[in-house]
C-alpha cells in the first residue's frame, strides 16, 4: 500500500475545496501526488506541503508511477474569468468598493487569475497576453473611470508583461551570444559581454534614467548596441528553439511579478511610514484631513519613535470620516483634537504641516484628494505651511488632468446633506416649473493642483510634484497610456 | 514709528472701556459736548483733565501748534486708521474717498487745498508717511463717524456719505470685476470700462458736485430739525472744533496718560481678558452672575479663551430669574436667549439688547442721592457685564453700547428725569433705525446693482445683510442663483435655504467642503461681516475665510456687506488670539445622522474638542470688493 499513489492535479487559486480533497485522501492508506500548477498561492502550497509529505511535480516521475497509480482526481475548480470580471465590474459599478488601495488589490488579484488562465498561442504571446488584459482593463476602467486605481493597476499589469517579455528576449539573446562567445576567440569584448550584463543593459534600457541607475552605474552603450542589433535576426531562432518552455516562462514571470505588486500594494503604508520620523518632529502640530490608513501608520509610526505631537482632525463634512480617523488615532495614543472644517482657516496659522492622503496623483503631480482637500491645500498655501501629500505608488497616475474637478469627480447622494423629508416640499416646488428649485451638490473629490503640493512622500521616498512625470517613465510605458481601442481598428 | 505706536496703546484702554466704566466715560463725554454746542465751555474741559484719552496722547503738545496752523484734524488718528484699510485694499479706491470730501466742505477747492496742505503738514499723520494717507486725513471730518465720540453728532451724515460712496462702489466692482476676468481671461467689455477711467472721474466729478448741492440744502433743512445731532454746518464748524480738542488735548495730555493707567488697573474683566491668567480668571469668577462650568479637557491652544461647558448654565439661570435683582428682566430676558443661542447675528443680538436697554431705560428711576447720569451707566454696566457673562459681545454690540453710554453721560444735567428718559429711548431708537435698519437698506440698494441676470451668486452661513440683497434682487425680478455654502456646527444655511426657497428663489446647496467645486460656475460671492477691523481684515462667522479664500484663488469676486457701525478700531492678525468658543459636544453629534457617533464614548479621554471657532478672520487680501454703508 505504501507504493500506491494518488495523482490530484490542483488547477485552482481557490484551493480550499482542493486542500479538502488531499486531506481526505491522505488520510486513505495511500501517498498522494499532488500536482502544483503555478498560480496557487504560495501559502495554500505551504499548507499543503506542511501536511502531506511527498510532492511529485514531474510528469515523467509520473509517468513512471503510472503502473502503482490508484488514479487521478483533478481539482479544477476553474473559477471563469468572465464571471470574475463581471463579478468586479459590477462591484465597481456600485461603488461597493471603497478606497484605492482596496481596489488596486483586488484589480491586481484579478488580472492574475486572467492572465493565469489565458490561453497563449505560439506565437506573439505577449501581444496576446497584452491584448487580453487590454479588453479587460478598458471594461473595468469604464465601470469606474473615478477610480484612477484600476487603471493605473492595469496599466502596471501591461507594462509587466512587456517587461518580462523584453526580458526574457534578452535573456535567450544572451544565451544565443554566450555560444559563440565561448566558441570562437576574437569576439569583439569578450569579457564585457556576459549574458547577465547583457540582461542587466536590457533591463536598464527598459526603465528610463533616473536616481537609481545613475548610482547602479551600469554601462550603458556598448550592450546597448549589441542587443539591438542581435534582436532582430535571433527571433525566430529563440521563437523555434524554445517556445514551450518560454510561453511558460513569460506567465510564470508575469505572475510572479503580479504577485510582487500585490505585494507592494499591501506594505506600501509600511514603507511609507518608515519615512516619519524624518517629517516630524517633537511638538509639532500636524493637520489632516480625511481618512487614509496610511495616514494614520505614519502618525503612528512616528509616534513609535518618541516623538511627541499634536494632531489637529478635520472632520470632513458630510462623510465624517475625520471622526473615525480621530477615534483611531486616540486609541494608537496620539494627542488628537477634532475640529469642523470651517475652523481650517483658522487653525492652519498654528499648524507646522499638513499630511494628508490622496485618492491619486496625476502625471503632472496634481492630487485627487477627498473633497475639502483644496481649501485646506490654499490656506496651507496661505500659511506658508507644507502641504504633504502621502501616496503608494499605486496611486500614481499616467495620465494628465483636464478639468479634474468635474471629469474625475463624483456626486454622492444629497441626503448625506440635506433630509429628503425636510425640503421634499420645495423640490415639489420646482416641478410645476419643470426644473426644480433647489440643487443639493456633494461632490466626493477635489482637485489639488501641483503648485499648492509641498511634498508627495511615497513608498520609493519623498518626491517634488515636478517629479511624477518621471515615475511614471518608471512604472508605465507609454504605449499603454490610452487604453480605448479605436473602433476603427 | 513711535507716532505709530503711541495711539495703539492709548486706542486700546479705549477699546475696553466698551461699556464698563462708567466714570471715564462720564469725562470723557466731555469733549463731545464741547463738539455738539458749538460755543465751547471752558469750565467743562478743565473739570475734566481726564477727558477725551484719546486724541491728547497722539497728538503730542509740540506737534499741535504745527497741526493747528496746517489746520490738520485734530481726532484723526483712528478715523484715518479705520479707513485706512478700504485705501489699502485697492488704490483707487483712494481718489473717491478723498474726493467725496468736498461735498462735506460744499468746495471741491478747499478739499483739494485740504489735501495738499494735510500732505506738507508735520504731524504724527505725516509720519505714516504714505502720501495716500494725507488725502485720507483731510476726509476725516466725514471718515470720522467711527469713532464713538464723533459719531452721534453725525449720525445723519453717516448716512449721505454713503450715498456719496454709491459711484465709488460701483466703480470699484468694475475694476474688480475686471481683475477678475483678466485673470480668467475674459470679456473685453470690463477692459473697455478700465480704458475710459477718465471719463468716469469726470462722470463722478459731476455726480459729487450734484449730491454736494442737494447735501447742502439737506443740511440747512435737518440741521436745525435735530438740536441734538448738530452734524450741521460742518464745513464752517471743522476749524473751531480743532481748535477746541486741540486746546484741550495740549492742556490734558498728563492727565490723559493717567487715565490709561488706572484704566488699565481697573480694567480686569474686559471683553480681551486672556483666561489662562489664573488669578485674574479667579477675580472675575468672584463677582460672575453666571456660574459657568468649564470644560474638562480645555484645548491648549485655547487657554486664553473662556472654555465653558455649554447648555449647563441655562437650566440654573432660569431657576434665578426672580432672585435676580441687579438686572433688569428684559435684560435677564435677552441674555438668556443669547445663552441660547435664539438669537444670533451681529444685528439681531444688538437690537435685541438695545430693545432691552430702552426697556429698562424705560422703567428706571434713580435713587434721590445720585445723578441719573452715573447711576444709570452703573446700572448699564451691570447689564453689559451680565449680558458678556452669558455670551461675549459681539463688537456691534460694543459699539452700540459705547454709544448709549456717551449718550446718558451726554445728557444736560438740567432736563428733568422724564425728558432724559424720553431723550436716551429716542436717541436709541434712532441708532436703531439710521445705523442698523437705515444702513442695511442702502447696502440692499447698493449691492442689488450688482446683480446682473444670470448671474450666480455665492453666500455663506446666513447673513440678514445678504439675505436681504438677494430677496431685494428677487424682487426686482433678476434671474439669478443662489449657491448657499453651509458649515458644520450650525448649519445656519439651512434656515437661509428655507427662507429663499420660500420666495422661490433657485438655490443650489453645498457643505463648505464642496465649495471650491462649485466656485467655478459662480460669479459673485456675497459675504456678511460681524466686523471690520482697523487693519481691513473682515471678521465673521467662521469658515468665512475658506470662502473668501477659494474665490480669490478662482478669480471671483467677493463683497463684503457690513454696516459702518460695525467698525472698528481693533487690529488683529489670526483668528486664534482673539475668538469666541462655540460648544464642543456640536463637533460630536451630526444631525439628523445619528449613525454617525463614532467619538461619543471618548470625548472625554485625551480626545480634546475644539470648540468651533466662531469668528475667524479674513485677512484683506482676499477681499476685493467691500460695501460701506
Amino acid at each position: 500500500m505504501e507504493n500506491t499513489y494518488l495523482s490530484v492535479i490542483f488547477h485552482s487559486t481557490k484551493s480550499y475545496i482542493g486542500l479538502k480533497v488531499v486531506f481526505f485522501c491522505h488520510s486513505g492508506p495511500f501517498r498522494i501526488l499532488v500536482k502544483r500548477s503555478f498560480f496557487i498561492e504560495d501559502l495554500i502550497w505551504r499548507e499543503l506541503l506542511r501536511h502531506i509529505g511527498i510532492l511529485f511535480i514531474h510528469h515523467s516521475i509520473i509517468h513512471d508511477l503510472s503502473n502503482k497509480l490508484l488514479g487521478v482526481i483533478f481539482i479544477i475548480i476553474m473559477p471563469d474569468t468572465h464571471a470574475l470580471v463581471n463579478d468586479f465590474l459590477n462591484q465597481l459599478k456600485k461603488r461597493k468598493i471603497e478606497g484605492s488601495k482596496a481596489t488596486a488589490k483586488l484589480t491586481a488579484e484579478l488580472l492574475r487569475s486572467v492572465i493565469s488562465q489565458q490561453r497563449i498561442p505560439h506565437t506573439n504571446q505577449a501581444g496576446a497576453l497584452i491584448q487580453a488584459i487590454k479588453a479587460i482593463g478598458e471594461q473595468l476602467i469604464a465601470a469606474n473611470p473615478v477610480e484612477v486605481a484600476v487603471g493605473n493597476i492595469v496599466r502596471r499589469v501591461l507594462h509587466i508583461i512587456r517587461e518580462e517579455d523584453l526580458s526574457l528576449t534578452t535573456a535567450s539573446i544572451g544565451g544565443l551570444s554566450l555560444h559563440p562567445m565561448s566558441d570562437d576567440e576574437d569576439n569583439v569584448d569578450p569579457d564585457d559581454l556576459s549574458a547577465a550584463a547583457v540582461a542587466a543593459a536590457a533591463r536598464s534600457t527598459l526603465r528610463a534614467p533616473s536616481l537609481q541607475t545613475l548610482l547602479e552605474g551600469v554601462p550603458h552603450s556598448a550592450p546597448l548596441h549589441q542587443s539591438s542589433s542581435s534582436a532582430g535576426d535571433s527571433e525566430e531562432k529563440t521563437k523555434s528553439t524554445d517556445k514551450n518552455s518560454r510561453s511558460r516562462k513569460l506567465k510564470h514571470h508575469v505572475i510572479e511579478t503580479v504577485n510582487e505588486l500585490i505585494r507592494d500594494i499591501t506594505t506600501c503604508h509600511e514603507l511609507i511610514a518608515e519615512q516619519a520620523v524624518e517629517h516630524i518632529h517633537h511638538n509639532e502640530v500636524i493637520l489632516t484631513l480625511g481618512s487614509s490608513g496610511t495616514v494614520i501608520e505614519f502618525l503612528c509610526a512616528a509616534k513609535e519613535k518618541k516623538r511627541s505631537f499634536r494632531v489637529f482632525v478635520a472632520e470632513g463634512a458630510p462623510r465624517y470620516q475625520g471622526h473615525t480617523l480621530a477615534k483611531e488615532l486616540v486609541a494608537r495614543g496620539l494627542q488628537t483634537t477634532v475640529i469642523t472644517d470651517s475652523a481650517v482657516f483658522a487653525m492652519i496659522s498654528r499648524v507646522n504641516m499638513v499630511i494628508v492622503g490622496a485618492h491619486a496623483v496625476m502625471a503632472n503631480g496634481g492630487v485627487i484628494a477627498p473633497v475639502g482637500l483644496n481649501m485646506v491645500a490654499l490656506a496651507a498655501q496661505r500659511h506658508a505651511v507644507p502641504f504633504v501629500v502621502l501616496a503608494g505608488i499605486h496611486k500614481l497616475c499616467p495620465l494628465y488632468p483636464h478639468n479634474p474637478q468635474v471629469l474625475l469627480n463624483e456626486l454622492k447622494s444629497p441626503s448625506e446633506l440635506l433630509d429628503f423629508g425636510e425640503f421634499s416640499d420645495c423640490m415639489d416646488f420646482g416641478i410645476a416649473s419643470a426644473s426644480p428649485l433647489l440643487h443639493v451638490v456633494n461632490p466626493a473629490f477635489d482637485y489639488v493642483p501641483p503648485k499648492l503640493v509641498s511634498l508627495f512622500i511615497t513608498d520609493t521616498g519623498g518626491h517634488n510634484p515636478s517629479y511624477m512625470y518621471r515615475l511614471i517613465a518608471d512604472y508605465y510605458s507609454a504605449d499603454d497610456l490610452v487604453l480605448q481601442q479605436r473602433p476603427t481598428s | 514709528m513711535d507716532s505709530r505706536r503711541a495711539p495703539r496703546t492709548v486706542i486700546d484702554p479705549k477699546v475696553r472701556q466698551v461699556g464698563f466704566f462708567a466714570p471715564p466715560d462720564r469725562s470723557q463725554s466731555v469733549p463731545l459736548l464741547q463738539n455738539s454746542n458749538s460755543p465751547p465751555s471752558p469750565p467743562l474741559s478743565d473739570l475734566s483733565p481726564s477727558g477725551n484719552s484719546l486724541s491728547p496722547v497722539m497728538i503730542p503738545p509740540p506737534r499741535h501748534l504745527s497741526d493747528l496752523s496746517s489746520r490738520a484734524v485734530p481726532v484723526g488718528f483712528p478715523p484715518n486708521r479705520l479707513l485706512s484699510p478700504l485705501h489699502r485694499f485697492s488704490g483707487e479706491s483712494v481718489i473717491p474717498v478723498g474726493s467725496y470730501n468736498p461735498s462735506e466742505f460744499a468746495s471741491p477747492s478747499v478739499g483739494d487745498f485740504f489735501e495738499e496742505k494735510n500732505a506738507q503738514s508735520p504731524g504724527p499723520r505725516r509720519s505714516r508717511g504714505v502720501g495716500g494717507s494725507g488725502k485720507f486725513a483731510s476726509s476725516l471730518p466725514a471718515g470720522g463717524f467711527e469713532l464713538p465720540p464723533e459719531v452721534k453728532p453725525k449720525s445723519l451724515t453717516t448716512v449721505s456719505v454713503v450715498s456719496n460712496l454709491q459711484p465709488n462702489v460701483t466703480e470699484k466692482v468694475g475694476e474688480q470685476s475686471n481683475e477678475s476676468q483678466d485673470g480668467r481671461g475674459a470679456n473685453s467689455k470690463p477692459l473697455k470700462e478700465k480704458t475710459s477711467k477718465a471719463e468716469r472721474r469726470a462722470l463722478q466729478e459731476a455726480q459729487r458736485a450734484a449730491k454736494a448741492a442737494a447735501k447742502a440744502e439737506g443740511n440747512a433743512g435737518s440741521g436745525v430739525a435735530n438740536s441734538v445731532n448738530t452734524k450741521a454746518g460742518k464745513a464752517s464748524k471743522a476749524p473751531v472744533q480743532k481748535k477746541d480738542n486741540v486746546s484741550v488735548a495740549a492742556s490734558e495730555k498728563r492727565g490723559g496718560e493717567r487715565m490709561t493707567d488706572k484704566d488699565r488697573k481697573k480694567d480686569v474683566p474686559h471683553p480681551r481678558m486672556q483666561f489662562d491668567d489664573t488669578s485674574r480668571v479667579e477675580k472675575a469668577k468672584k463677582r460672575a452672575v453666571v456660574k459657568q462650568t468649564e470644560v474638562r479637557n480645555r484645548v491648549e491652544l485655547f487657554r486664553h479663551l473662556p472654555q465653558y461647558e455649554h447648555g449647563t448654565r441655562l437650566p440654573d439661570l432660569e431657576k434665578k430669574f426672580f432672585r435676580l435683582n441687579s438686572v433688569h428682566p428684559a435684560v435677564y430676558k435677552v441674555g438668556l436667549r443669547y445663552l441660547a443661542g435664539d438669537i444670533s447675528g451681529g444685528n439681531a443680538r444688538c437690537i435685541a439688547m438695545l430693545q432691552a436697554f430702552q426697556e429698562s431705560i424705560m422703567e428706571y428711576s434713580p435713587p434721590k442721592e445720585k445723578a441719573l447720569n452715573r447711576d444709570l451707566t452703573a446700572k448699564l454696566n451691570s447689564y453689559v457685564s451680565f449680558l458678556i457673562e452669558c455670551r461675549p459681545l459681539s463688537i456691534s454690540m460694543g459699539n452700540a453700547i459705547k454709544f448709549v453710554k456717551s449718550r446718558i453721560a451726554n445728557l444736560p444735567l438740567t432736563l428733568s428725569e422724564s425728558e432724559a428718559k424720553t431723550n436716551l429711548l429716542s436717541e436709541i431708537n434712532k441708532f436703531i433705525n439710521e445705523k442698523i435698519i437705515l444702513a442695511d437698506k442702502v447696502i440692499v440698494q447698493h449691492a442689488v446693482t450688482k446683480v446682473r441676470d444670470g448671474d450666480v451668486l455665492l453666500t455663506y452661513g446666513s447673513s440678514s445683510a445678504v439675505e436681504m440683497i438677494l430677496l431685494h434682487a428677487h424682487e426686482l425680478g433678476k434671474k439669478f442663483r443662489v449657491v448657499i455654502v453651509d458649515a458644520r456646527p450650525k448649519l445656519e444655511g439651512r434656515l437661509l435655504l428655507r427662507r429663499l426657497l420660500g420666495k422661490g428663489i433657485s438655490c443650489t446647496y453645498v457643505h463648505l467642503n464642496g465649495v471650491s467645486y462649485i466656485m467655478s460656475q459662480v460669479t459673485r460671492v456675497f459675504l456678511g461681516a460681524s466686523s471690520v477691523l482697523a487693519n481691513g481684515t473682515v471678521y465673521s462667522r467662521v469658515g468665512t475665510a475658506c470662502v473668501a479664500m477659494v474665490a480669490n484663488a478662482c478669480g471671483v469676486p467677493v463683497i463684503v456687506c457690513c454696516e459702518a457701525y460695525k467698525f472698528h478700531e481693533r487690529v488683529q492678525l489670526d483668528s486664534i488670539c482673539c475668538n469666541e468658543l462655540g460648544d464642543p459636544d456640536a463637533i460630536l453629534k451630526v444631525q439628523g445622522r445619528e449613525e454617525i457617533n463614532d467619538l461619543k464614548d471618548i470625548a472625554n479621554d485625551e480626545n480634546l474638542q475644539i470648540p468651533p471657532t466662531s469668528v475667524p478672520v479674513i485677512v484683506r487680501e482676499f477681499r476685493k470688493d467691500q460695501i460701506l454703508i
